[in-house]
């Protein structure tokens, strides 16, 4: 059902390639994930039959997109090229900080594909599922992974989020 | 199981309705007709004075003659409308609003498909109110109609599902037929009269997929359930509805008939009615749990 | 008890999909929330979404630990068959300790009645209860106590109502605009299978599906068929029917056939609902998050407190959470909507 063509060209930070790049998040983003997912096992049964889909996260702004695999077991987070983009149940597409804000709650996703600033393709009712599992997350998830990396982590999220609100 | 003729929907003028139901009456074999105005208030001055005389039409062709309420009751008019049916003691009368049944109380009275009579529990409380006869909501899945059917039996009751024509999907305050030419309700000029089997809506990409009847909103196929005719009968449904639309009724009711006597195989039947309803689909999902516009093969050819 | 005990008037219903919901709800000054189990006992029967037994006794307390009340809704018509689910889920908010419940099915609200003479029932907008004598028919037989009348009626028919029926009214004033009457709407169950009455669905998320053209347009199915199709910049609704776009005869060039993306916002006309004898405000969402409950309650509590004291209702500006960004009084300003 994705018929989505039309994704930007990626932009390619001076002599970074993407893959250089991707390979050093992947420990990090793993390790993201599977505390998230110690942290909030209840989230899990909101997106009982979608355990094993392939969720593709893709900001507008970043020269990789994210694959998350919601699974109990062995939940996944990594970081794939944006072209081409790996195959995917699902796709949600955005503005980093709205991505960010939506994961925190602090945005209605609604609201925000309504306005069209969010698409969203593939299966629907995946993505609603995830949507709904993650928004009955109380506190900051972002916040939560800004603290797994200590003041650094901090720096870092609360850079993103100056950008974003000056954006 | 005994076949009946539901209520017209639509505005059709008051000759229409006369012609239509002489010719019910002489040829049609259907046991029992519903009639009056049960989709907009405002259409029902048009046939009040011609109703009398299509009553006694009816009865003397031999028909049962049962009175239908408004499904939807909100303004003073429909209040007073649906006080004055309670009231009525000549014929059997059908309601399909909860006005009705509060303005009926324990007198009988038959529960119409827009009452929402979906289960055994509420089937039992209106029985218990003085209901006799149930029409069930037109998407009830087999499953369902089967154990409604064996409650409404053990409670002395008939059971009526609906057969033919198109189904009943939404009825709301807002009239689209007057939306559609840019009119309100309140001054629609009876344009729903120009389209007596409803005005067809397709999807932008050119599929054809409801009707608008005034206030509601209808199917674009018609409903055909005469491979389901035995199943039906088997689960102790005692009647079976067919909705008038405006195609040759009386040789449709003649192709239902003839499957209910056993003298027509279903297929045969079939080939009678999509000679009688030209350019129509038809469909079947409800009664297997599916999407109600889907026509689905019985595996077993009746 | 009376209503002057159950709340004051100009009580706040607000929805909650989730336990955080609810809580963001309660903190944001929400009087009421109504909320629904994991399953078709309720109207808004969405993935991802809703109540388990044990999170509800968990909101509950949280609710009454706040002051704040919980309303279950189990507002959708069992089919024959799958009563004892809707019973079972009776038995869970008594167990839980819910405020009140929110029927729509006969049945179900004479069983209840019947089993627990004390519980309160709420009428549900999915029982179309839209005339003085119906609502009367559920009050006398089964004690209903309020009723939440459906979105069709004028403030002035409101007023007149209230005259005339022994219970509380509830309307809706913020969020999805329904155009049909509730509870006798099959649409989604003619293209997808799965009914809003027996089913609690509504354009089932496992229906929908987005594409995008090259061009930036994007067009929204449900079960195959084309709901809708927006330009780039135009702004998008949910893929509901009673919303989508469709040809007619008098009109080849496409056109919102029922009714446009648009939501209902009733935030100016709170002073002339509250004099009309609307004793409570319901604010629809529970499919939505934590965000929209969070702003639309905070808006709305603001607003109620507003009026309670005497002043004009500070109202906010909502309509970025509204579908479609657009707003609409609906049927309540004046009877042209119809």
């Amino acid at each position: 059902m994705t018929t989505m063509q039309s994704l930007r060209p990626v932009p390619r930070g001076p002599g970074f390639p993407g893959a250089v790049l991707r390979a050093a998040l992947q420990p990090v983003l793993g390790r993201v994930v599977r505390r998230i997912a110690a942290r909030h096992p209840d989230m899990f049964a909101r997106i009982a039959p979608y355990q094993k889909a392939d969720f593709l996260i893709v900001a507008n702004e970043l020269p990789f997109a994210l694959h998350l695999r919601p699974d109990p077991d062995a939940p996944m987070m990594r970081a794939v090229p944006k072209s081409p983009l790996p195959p995917s149940d699902a796709r949600i597409e955005g503005p980093f900080l709205l991505l960010l804000n939506l994961v925190d709650g602090e945005s209605d996703g609604d609201a925000a594909f309504f306005s069209r600033e969010l698409t969203i393709s593939g299966n629907t009712e995946a993505v609603v599922s995830l949507r709904n599992a993650l928004d009955d997350v109380d506190g900051s998830i972002a916040q939560e992974t800004a603290d797994l990396f200590g003041p650094p982590g901090r720096a870092v999220l609360g850079m993103l989020r100056r950008r974003g609100a000056a954006a | 199981m005994e076949l009946t003729l539901g209520p017209v929907a639509y505005h059709w003028s008051a000759a229409k309705k006369l012609d239509f139901y002489a010719r019910i009456a002489d040829e049609a074999p259907v046991s029992t007709v519903y009639l009056g105005e049960v989709i907009c208030s405002k259409r029902a001055p048009f046939f009040e004075r011609e109703m009398p005389e299509a009553i006694a039409r009816l009865q003397r062709g031999g028909k049962r003659v049962v009175v239908s309420s408004l499904a939807e009751v909100m303004l003073n008019r429909e209040r007073r409308a649906t006080a004055d049916l309670a009231e009525i003691k000549d014929f059997e009368i059908e309601i399909n609003n909860a006005a009705g049944l509060y303005a009926r109380g324990k007198r009988p009275h038959r529960v119409g498909p827009f009452l929402n009579a979906y289960n055994e529990a509420t089937i039992a409380w209106m029985a218990d109110q003085g209901a006799t006869h149930v029409c069930l909501p037109t998407e009830m899945p087999a499953a369902a109609v089967a154990k409604a059917a064996a409650a409404a039996h053990g409670l002395g009751l008939g059971t009526e599902v609906q057969v033919f024509g198109r189904a009943p999907l939404a009825v709301s305050a807002r009239c689209y037929h007057a939306r559609a030419h840019n009119r309100t309700k309140d001054n629609c000029q009876f344009v729903c009269e120009d389209d007596p089997d409803g005005m067809p809506l397709e999807t932008r990409d050119g599929t054809a997929i409801l009707r608008v009847n005034g206030i509601q909103t209808q199917s674009e196929s018609y409903i055909e359930l005469l491979g389901e005719l035995d199943e039906l009968r088997g689960m102790g449904v005692t009647h079976a509805r067919l909705l008038p639309q405006d195609v040759d009724m009386v040789a449709v009711a003649r192709a239902f008939d003839g499957v209910l006597a056993g003298r027509t195989a279903p297929a045969e039947a079939r080939v009678q009615l999509d000679a009688a309803c030209p350019g129509v689909g038809f469909s079947n999902g409800f009664f297997y749990g599916e999407a109600g516009y889907r026509r689905i093969e019985r595996l077993a050819a009746g | 008890m009376t209503a002057e005990d159950f709340s004051r008037a100009g009580e706040l219903v607000c929805p909650a999909g989730t336990p955080a919901a609810l809580r963001t709800a309660v903190d944001a000054g929400a009087d009421s929330i109504y909320c629904g189990f994991r399953n078709a006992t309720n109207a808004r029967n969405f993935p991802g979404l809703n109540f388990t037994p044990e999170e509800l006794d968990a909101s509950v307390a949280y609710a009454h630990a706040r002051g704040s009340k919980v309303l279950l809704a189990l507002n959708t018509y069992p089919p024959a068959g799958k009563v004892d689910l809707w019973r079972e889920a009776a038995e869970q908010g008594m167990r839980a300790g819910v405020d009140a419940f929110i029927v729509a099915d006969m049945g179900v609200a004479q069983h209840i009645a019947a089993t627990h003479p004390g519980a309160r029932l709420h009428l549900s907008v999915q029982a179309a209860a839209s005339s003085p004598e119906a609502i009367r028919y559920y009050c006398e037989h089964f004690g209903v106590r309020r009723v939440v009348l459906p979105r069709i009626l004028t403030i002035p028919e409101i007023k007149a109502i209230k005259r005339e029926i022994p219970c509380e009214i509830e309307t809706f004033i913020f969020g999805n605009h329904g155009l049909m009457v509730e509870g006798r709407c099959s649409l989604t169950n003619w293209l997808t299978g799965l009914s809003t009455n027996m089913d609690g669905v509504c354009s089932p998320a496992a229906d929908v599906t987005y594409e995008r053209d090259d061009d930036g347009t994007m067009r929204s199915r449900l079960a195959g068929f084309t709901i809708d199709s927006f330009a780039p910049e135009e702004t998008a609704g949910y893929p509901t029917i009673c919303k989508g776009r469709y040809n007619a005869p008098h009109r080849p060039e496409g056109y919102y056939a029922f009714e446009e993306p648009i939501s209902l916002n009733l935030a100016r006309l709170l002073p002339d609902l509250m004099a009309a004898g609307v004793h409570a405000f319901k604010i629809e969402g529970r499919q939505r998050s934590k965000s929209y409950v969070r702003r639309v309650v905070s808006a709305f509590r603001r607003a109620v407190d507003n009026i309670r004291e005497g002043h004009a209702p500070d109202i906010g500006d909502l309509v970025a959470l509204t579908e479609g960004q657009k707003e609409t009084q609906g049927a309540f300003k004046t009877k042209k909507w119809r």
